[in-house]
Formats: structure tokens, C-alpha cells, sequence
């Protein structure tokens, strides 16, 4: 708690010095020394912060029957209190933030250096950075629900002035305009949850023993009601379908420090909340059951179908996107959907009594969640660096970077090849605890669940295939083959002072896989106590962890197998070819003489043949004139696949919104005369209220 | 004790060993059923060998990938055949879960192929490595489905303490043998299995009707223009992750039919069972032609469905 406290302090002297500073800056002629001096000091500051915050986590005792520490600060406000509480949960969930926080502020300050004074305010910028950093760290802590509420609009707001960094562009402005509206459509709802709760037991405490009386009187179906409100608010932020739309326009905006930062850290927070509240509404690790009963099924299902949608939707939309970045952004809703199709699995497994689906389901969920902040963060930083040498993302423009910029694109490689949830790297091991706890629905209760959980498991072996396709898409379009087009062909290489950042999460990316079942146990402490567990069943689970924890080992085992086996063969064959010669030749055209990179298969053509079955869910969309007749005009061809949840459901609902509230005006036309009538009226008609 | 230990060991050696024969039988029933004299059975051994011993031409736009994936696609395809039991002999490398590492090692080796194609920046490799990644992607839940039958017949006969370990979860398990003998005894679904593996085989190792091996200039190609551009050394571990991948899933599918016998015996019916295995698909190849490059997502979906439809079989029963 100590280093947490002293991490929060640093945080919020350095947001408030920051924001002196910006405020001192817009009044100044700029300068570029201020900037320069600015960008140093405000990512030194969220460096240290982050450091000192991640140090205590991961220091901190992970068993789940460790007591919590707390602490309570004064607070001038009438309601709740500033009540912390630090747990296994908090801990894992503040791993990424300020681990991801630190890499990112180095990466970004190394990005923003020649930013010019006049174009941004750098201190601005590191303010609310900071902010952002302080609200997640706050979120992830809060044990009262103002305290939440607050934490969780700073979390909301500050990346709005993030992703809002090149505002001269239009899209990026509508991007972050897109951010704001979904961020506070969730918001609404988790005011709604929050103020339901406060009705139903009278506290503003989050602590599950102190709720759990009222929410007993409350009845089921309003705590029915309230896990639902939770599940909309917190999946808004977490980016489940259909409410995914911000990410894909917002992620290309904004620069890639923050989507890093915001994708492998802020989304989750969004599944921290649905495990808070599940625990809240069902009952802690240990507690005694009865409260409202275990979690009801129903509560898995939901959230397995939620997952299950999520997963599949982003990864197809992912697909068929163009553009690096954006294809990212999908990839982490798809990521999402794996996670919540785990606590899915691990909802069903705790209500119909199987323990190994119950621990397996939430301890994959988690290790998911660790794994993919590496390896999220890791591409996401890789794709700035593109932006940067290249100066665009579009992957039909790019190819044959992995020449030009090898580290990068080596760094690249490595995080396709974790998200694609290959062994020997990190993304496996979580992978693997989803696969065999969703196997495990085999000996569950119930034929319903055995199938639902079985089939489930299908459904995701289709989409990690579909991710493997994916991500050899995206490296192999923008880094792999010839450059495309001049953007690709003159770009230049970064230097190790621009990326070293960047060895970070690679080295948690080969860590994760190699050394697989530290990271295990680190995750099995916060998984027993998310996972809302009583009893005999809570023994079992303990059983459990132990006995697939060999399972880990044997990973870790085979991934250093492959990794001589590789190595060894490459050595072989070095061997063989010494001595004999070995040619360096242009790639065999099959006869075709007049070659060009144009040539080459493009990112559309790569996955037509996916689109050809999934196109439904793709959405491509042909552009352009084909080529007709005997004396063909010129013709063009593009693909685009925009969301069609956005342009069909939600823009007409907002659009409806709009034309509603147009309608309204026709009672504000500015006439003061007819003003003071409705104020007259108003009175009147209170008058006559108050006298019956 | 000691004996036991030396069994796996001596079978993986003798899978390594048999591996590209095992591709001359298919040729060579092709090629009786033909009316051919035909290649000789170890037409597989000369070529990796005289590739051996060549050198190697390599792409100008060729990076890490072109070099170091025969490399990742030989080294993960011989780890996950060591994880396979062999002769109904569980491997000293399984675990509870080992499935899934199983499938995800012949990913990373799909993985590195078509990165190594897509670094040469042909069009055609471009297009194999695009088919490949669409048609693997599909191949992928019929396996996953095929090996959760698997593990849902064995948590249901309970002949291990399964539930407690999760023993149930790894392929030594699951591929004892007592599959052959509980089919006959009211498991339908176990009958079902083989041929969805038997489809996937076909699918997996690039075989008519999904792709056809011996044209490599065509546009209907999906393994054999991935390598195109590979020679020497490189082609030869290439040709030999191939001949093992075809061993794998023909393994499996042996597996299933043996029952546990003594060590001799077991292994024996074993080797027999794969080279049938080898001689069907030989017979397949024969009497049917390549598919519409449309038509293949159908035969992948019917692999699936099969094998969702043994699980509700296996899980209603």
C-alpha cells in the first residue's frame, strides 16, 4: 500500500504541476524549450510513478487468502468516503496500468521530443496523461462508489484530450468526439448501477459483507437488474460488441503511445469492473454462500455469449481492415470477447459446481488479460514507429519494411506471434487455460452446459485460427516481400534510442511464454478471489490449481524444446550450406519477366478468401468501376469494411437524437419577452402544486 | 521401468525413420491405380538426401522469415509428433492439456510457413499463403472438436482417475486405444471421429481433394507454391516437416483403431494401421479429383460438423 500511496502522490503532484504548466503555457508566447523541458518532466514523473506502483505490485503478496490492505484518507466531500483497498484483484489489474505506463511515457516522450511548441502543448498533453494514469490507478483501488464513480469519469474524460492530440485532423476530431459519446453512454449506465445499488442497501461502500443484508432484502431480480446495468456499463468501456465502436476510430488517432496505453491497460478495467461486481452481487472467495445464492447461471451464459459474439465480430472485422492500427484496434475487441468468454466459463463452472471450469475460466481470463497488455502494447508501438519512418499505415501502401527497419520489424514479429497465441511465446499459456477450462464443461452438470462450453470451445479454435491468419496479414503485408510504394521503400530505420522502450513488453512477451507458470501462480491467487466461490467447491478449485500447475511447466518445457530444436536446425543447416554456394537471385516469376512489386498479393486479395464465407459479418465494400468492354476507361478498384453497427444502428439513433432535440428548440427562440412568460408560468404552476 | 522408458523413444525413431515412406506408398498406389510403374518407394529418401547436399538460391527480398521458417516448421512439426503417443504408448512429453500445445505447435509451424512465402513477395506464394491461412483457420475447431470426443469418451468410461488430474485432457489418454474397443460397445461417435480426422488429414497435409501435390505451376496450388522458391537444405527440411505432418495426422488416426496390445504386437498393428491409413489415402487420391477452390470450405465444414456431431453424441449418451 505504501508504494501504491506513494506512486498515487507522485501521480497527482506531477498532474497538478502539469496542469500549471499548461495553463502558464497558453497564456505565454511558446517557446520551444518549454515544450522540450515539459516532455521531459511529465514523462519522468509518470516513469517514476509508474515504477514505483509497479514495484509494490508485483511485490505484493499474491495469495488469495491474504488480507486485503486498506486506507482511508480525509475527504471534504459529504458523500462516501476515500476508501482504497489493495487485493490480489487490484494488484493484477494495476500490473499492466503502471507497467504499460511506464513504457509508454518513455516511448511517447522519446516520440513527442521535436513536437514544436506551436503546433502542441506538451505539458498539457503529460497532464492529462498523468490524470489518466491516477484515474485507472484510482479505479482499480476504490472501495466506495463515489470514490469509483469519480475515478472512473477522470479515467473516462482524460483520453479524450489524448486521442484529441492532432486535432487539425477532421477524422481524429471525430474520433474523439465518437471516444466521449460511448465513453459517457457507459458512464450512464454505471450511474444507473451505482445509484441502484445505493437504493437497494442505503451504503456507498463497496465491501461485499456490508451489501450483501440489503441486497438480500433487494430480491433477485433487482440485483438481476443491477448485474445487467453493470455488464452494459463496464462492457462499453471494455469494448464488447456492439459497443465497440469507439475503439477502431479512436485507436488510429490518437498517437500510439496513448492506444497502447489505452488498449493493453484502460479497456481492462472494463472486465475489472464486471469481476467487482460479480463479487459484489454474488458474494467474495470464502464468504459464506446464500447471500443471493451463488451467481445464477444465467450470469455465465450471458457473459460466455457476450464473449463469444465480441470474439468472433473482431476478429473478422479485423480482417478486413486496411489500416494497421485500426486492424489492432478490432484485434483487441476480439481480445476482449476471449476474456469474457472466460469469465463466462468460469461463472458457469461456479454455478453448476465445477471447479476446474470455475478456477480455469477466471485465471484464464486473467492471464489473458496480463498477456495481452504486453503484446497489445508492444504491436501498438511498433505500428507508431511504422507512422513514423513511413508515414502511413495503410498496409496495401507498405511491405518489405522488415529490410528497412529490421529491429522493428523483429519486435513486430514477436508480438504477432504472442497474440496469435503461438508457444513458445506469452499468449499461449492464457490461451491454454480458456481451451482446457472450457473442456472441462465436459464432466459439468447438465447436458446444456457440457455442450455450451464444449462448442464454445470450437467457436474459439475458429477464432484463433482466424487471429493466425490475421496476424500473418499484418506482418507479412507491412514487413514482409518488396515495398509497395515509395512510402515503404524510403523509410528509415529508428534507432535503438528511439525504441529501446519497446524491449520491454517484447521481454514480457518472451517471458510469458518461457517461464510460463511463474506468471500462472502469479494469476491463480487474484482468480480464486474474483471468483465468487464457497465452500467445497472453493477446496476443489485449490486442488485444481495445483494440479494443472505441472501443465504450465511442461509448456515452459516444450518452449524451450522448440527453441533449441529451431535453433539447432538452423545451425544444421548453416552447416551443410558452408562451403557451397549459395545465390542471392531475384524470386522466380514462373517465366513472367516484366515483375513488379505491384504484383504481390495485397492485404484485400489475402483475405478474400476469408471474406468470401464471413463477408455478413466483414462488411466489405467494393469501390470504383471494374473494368468493362472492348476499350476499357480507366478504373479503379477499393476496399473499405466501415462498422456497420456504427453506420446503421447507431449514427440513425443518433441522428434520431438530433432531430429530436432540433424539434425542441422551437421553445428556446431567444425571445425574452416570452421567457419570462415560461418562468411566470412555471411559478404559477408550482403555486398550485404547493397550495394542494 | 527401464524397458518402458526406452519404448516411446524407439518408436519416435522409428516414426522419423518410416515418415517419408510413408509418402511413397500413396504415390505408389497412385500410381497402380493409374496403370503406372510408377516412383520407387523411397523416391522421398533420395530427394531429401540429394537436396542435402546441394546449395541454395535465395530470394533478393528474402528476411528472417525465408531463412529461419523451414527451420521453426521442421523443429515444432518434430515436437508435436513427440508429443503424440505412438503404438498406444503415451509420450514421456504429455501433460494435461497436451492437445492443445500439440495443435497450436503444427499452427506455429503454418504460421512460419506462410510468413516465409509471403517474404519472397511473389504473387504466388502470396495467394498459397492466403489460402493456407483461410483453409488452416477453418481446419482448426474440426480438430479441436475431434480431440474434445476424445476427452469427453474418456471422462464418461472413467477408466482413469481423470477427473481429479485432469489426465483426461492429454493425448496419451485419449489415444490408449480403448477407443477401438469401446466402439463396438455403444460409443457410435468414436466411428465418427476417424473420418473427421481422416478429412482433416486430406485438408492439413495439402492432399486431393483440397490441393494437389504434384502440381506446383497451377493456380489451384496451396502447400506445394508456398516453397516454391526454396531450395536446397531449406526444400529438404521442408519436404521432411511435411512427410511428418502427414505421419502425425495419420497417426491419429491409426490410434484410434488399434486396440492396447503388448508392446510388439501393439506397435506392429500400429505401423500397419498407419501405411493403411497411407494406402487410403493413396485410394482417395485416385478415384477422385481436386475440388473447386470454393467447394473446400464445405468439406472443412462437414469435418466439423461431423465432429460437433459425435460430441452431442458422445454428450447426450
Amino acid at each position: 500500500m505504501t508504494f501504491y500511496l506513494a506512486s498515487v502522490a507522485i501521480l497527482l503532484l506531477a498532474a497538478l504541476t502539469m496542469g500549471v504548466w499548461a495553463i502558464a503555457f497558453t497564456l505565454t508566447p511558446p517557446k520551444r524549450r518549454q515544450n522540450r523541458r515539459s516532455n521531459l518532466c511529465g514523462s519522468t514523473a509518470a516513469a517514476l510513478a509508474c515504477l514505483i506502483g509497479f514495484a509494490g505490485m508485483a511485490a505484493g503478496p499474491w495469495d488469495f487468502a491474504s488480507l486485503p490492505e486498506t486506507a482511508n484518507l480525509a475527504w471534504g466531500l459529504p458523500f462516501g468516503g476515500f476508501a482504497l483497498l489493495l487485493d490480489p484483484v487490484s494488484r493484477i489489474f494495476l500490473l499492466p496500468v503502471f507497467g504499460l505506463g511506464f513504457v509508454c511515457a518513455l516511448s511517447g516522450s522519446i516520440a513527442l521530443r521535436h513536437e514544436r511548441a506551436s503546433e502542441h502543448n506538451i505539458a498539457a498533453h503529460w497532464f492529462f496523461y498523468l490524470l489518466l494514469l491516477l484515474g485507472m490507478a484510482l479505479v482499480a483501488c476504490a472501495a466506495d462508489a463515489i470514490l469509483f464513480l469519480l475515478a472512473w469519469e477522470i479515467m473516462s474524460l482524460s483520453p479524450f484530450f489524448l486521442i484529441d492530440f492532432n486535432d487539425r485532423d477532421s477524422t481524429v476530431r471525430d474520433a474523439s468526439w465518437t471516444y466521449l459519446v460511448a465513453a459517457h453512454l457507459g458512464a450512464v449506465f454505471l450511474l444507473a448501477f451505482f445509484v441502484g445499488l445505493w437504493q437497494a442497501t442505503g451504503i456507498t461502500s463497496l465491501n461485499p459483507a456490508a451489501l450483501a443484508p440489503g441486497l438480500a432484502d433487494a430480491g433477485t431480480g433487482v440485483v438481476s437488474l443491477l448485474f445487467i446495468l453493470a455488464v452494459a456499463g463496464f462492457g462499453a468501456k471494455a469494448g464488447i460488441a456492439p459497443m465497440h465502436v469507439w475503439l477502431p476510430d479512436a485507436h488510429p488517432a490518437a498517437p500510439s503511445h496513448i492506444s497502447a496505453l489505452l488498449s493493453g491497460a484502460m479497456i481492462n478495467l472494463g472486465l475489472y469492473g464486471v469481476i467487482r461486481t460479480i463479487s459484489l452481487l454474488a458474494g467474495p472467495a470464502g464468504s459464506i454462500p446464500g447471500i443471493i445464492g451463488a451467481a445464477p447461471a444465467w450470469w455465465g451464459w450471458l457473459l460466455l455469449l457476450i464473449g463469444l459474439c465480441t470474439a468472433l465480430v473482431g476478429i473478422l472485422k479485423a480482417l478486413a481492415q486496411g489500416n494497421l492500427k485500426r486492424m489492432l484496434a478490432y484485434s483487441s475487441v476480439e481480445n476482449m470477447g476471449l476474456m469474457f468468454t472466460a469469465l463466462g466459463c468460469g461463472l458457469l463452472g461456479a454455478s453448476c459446481g465445477d471447479a476446474w471450469a470455475a478456477f480455469l475460466g477466471f485465471s484464464g481470463a486473467l492471464l489473458h488479460m496480463l498477456n495481452h497488455a504486453g503484446f497489445k502494447g508492444l504491436l501498438f508501438l511498433c505500428a507508431g514507429e511504422v507512422l513514423h519512418s513511413a508515414g502511413t499505415l495503410r498496409m496495401e501502401l507498405l511491405g518489405g519494411l522488415q529490410k528497412r527497419m529490421p529491429l522493428t520489424g523483429c519486435l513486430f514479429a514477436l508480438g504477432a506471434f504472442s497474440i496469435a497465441c503461438l508457444p513458445p511465446f506469452s499468449g499461449f499459456t492464457g490461451e491454454f487455460a480458456i481451451f482446457v477450462g472450457l473442456a472441462n464443461g465436459a464432466s459439468a452438470q447438465g447436458v446444456e452446459q457440457q455442450l455450451g462450453l464444449l462448442l464454445s470451445l470450437g467457436l474459439l479454435a475458429l477464432v484463433s485460427g482466424l487471429a493466425c491468419a490475421l496476424y500473418v496479414k499484418a506482418y507479412g503485408m507491412v514487413f514482409l516481400g518488396r515495398p509497395r510504394t515509395g512510402f515503404a521503400a524510403n523509410a528509415h530505420a529508428p534507432g535503438l534510442a528511439a525504441i529501446w522502450p519497446l524491449l520491454i513488453p517484447a521481454a514480457a512477451c518472451v517471458a510469458g511464454g518461457l517461464l510460463a507458470p511463474l506468471f500462472f501462480r502469479i494469476v491463480s491467487g487474484p482468480a480464486l478471489g474474483a471468483a465468487p466461490l464457497a465452500g467445497e467447491l472453493l477446496d476443489e478449485c485449490l486442488v485444481a490449481a495445483t494440479a494443472i500447475l505441472p501443465s504450465f511447466w511442461h509448456i515452459a518445457l516444450l518452449g524451450w524444446l522448440v527453441a533449441i530444436a529451431v535453433t539447432g536446425l538452423w545451425l544444421a543447416r548453416k552447416r551443410l550450406l558452408a562451403g557451397r554456394s549459395v545465390r542471392i537471385c531475384e524470386t522466380w516469376g514462373c517465366g513472367y519477366q516484366a515483375s513488379s512489386a505491384r504484383i504481390q498479393y495485397s492485404e484485400g486479395s489475402f483475405s478474400e478468401p476469408l471474406a468470401r464465407l464471413f463477408n455478413p459479418v466483414m462488411g466489405i465494400v467494393r469501390h470504383g468501376e471494374p473494368v468493362s468492354g472492348v476499350f476499357p476507361k480507366p478504373s479503379s478498384l477499393g476496399l473499405s469494411a466501415p462498422d456497420r453497427v456504427k453506420d446503421l444502428l447507431l449514427t440513425p439513433l443518433f441522428e434520431g437524437i438530433e432531430w429530436l432535440c432540433n424539434a425542441c428548440k422551437i421553445i428556446q427562440h431567444g425571445k425574452i419577452n416570452l421567457y419570462i412568460l415560461y418562468i411566470i408560468a412555471t411559478v404559477v404552476c408550482l403555486l398550485i402544486w404547493g397550495l394542494k | 521401468m527401464t524397458e518402458d522408458f526406452w519404448i516411446f523413444p524407439a518408436q519416435f525413431l522409428l516414426s522419423l525413420l518410416l515418415a517419408p515412406f510413408l509418402t511413397g506408398i500413396i504415390n505408389r498406389v497412385k500410381a497402380i491405380a493409374a496403370g503406372r510403374h510408377g516412383k520407387p518407394l523411397l523416391q522421398c529418401y533420395y530427394d531429401i538426401w540429394r537436396l542435402c547436399r546441394k546449395g541454395e538460391v535465395i530470394s533478393e527480398s528474402a528476411s528472417w522469415p525465408f531463412l529461419l521458417g523451414p527451420s521453426i516448421v521442421l523443429g515444432s512439426g518434430l515436437l508435436a509428433l513427440a508429443m503424440l503417443p505412438l503404438g498406444g504408448f503415451a509420450s514421456p512429453l504429455g501433460f494435461a492439456g497436451d492437445f492443445i500445445l500439440a495443435a497450436y505447435l503444427l499452427g506455429l509451424g503454418r504460421f512460419a510457413l506462410m510468413l516465409a512465402a509471403l517474404d519472397t513477395g511473389s504473387a504466388f506464394e502470396g495467394m498459397g499463403a492466403s489460402r493456407e491461412a483461410a483453409f488452416g483457420a477453418l481446419a482448426e475447431p474440426a480438430l479441436f472438436l475431434a480431440f474434445l470426443v476424445l476427452s469427453s469418451t474418456c471422462l464418461d468410461l472413467g477408466h482413469y482417475s481423470t477427473r481429479q488430474t485432469g489426465q483426461a485432457f492429454s493425448l496419451g489418454v485419449m489415444f490408449h486405444g480403448q477407443a477401438a474397443l469401446s466402439w463396438l460397445h455403444g460409443k457410435p461417435e468414436l466411428v465418427i471421429v476417424p473420418l473427421a480426422l481422416f478429412i482433416l488429414l486430406l485438408a492439413e497435409n495439402c492432399r486431393i481433394p483440397v490441393d494437389d501435390p504434384n502440381t506446383h505451376l497451377e493456380l489451384t496450388m496451396i502447400h506445394e507454391v508456398m516453397i516454391l522458391d526454396q531450395s536446397g537444405p531449406s526444400l529438404a527440411m521442408l519436404i521432411y516437416a511435411a512427410c511428418l505432418k502427414l505421419w502425425f495426422f495419420a497417426a491419429l488416426v491409426a490410434a484410434l483403431v488399434v486396440p492396447p496390445l503388448p508392446f510388439w504386437a501393439g506397435t506392429g498393428l500400429w505401423l500397419f494401421a498407419v501405411m493403411v491409413v497411407g494406402i487410403l489415402v493413396g485410394i482417395v487420391e485416385s478415384v477422385m479429383a481436386r475440388l473447386r477452390m470454393r467447394r473446400v470450405p464445405h468439406l472443412l465444414g462437414m469435418a466439423c460438423a461431423l465432429a460437433a456431431f459425435a460430441l452431442i453424441l458422445a454428450q447426450v449418451s
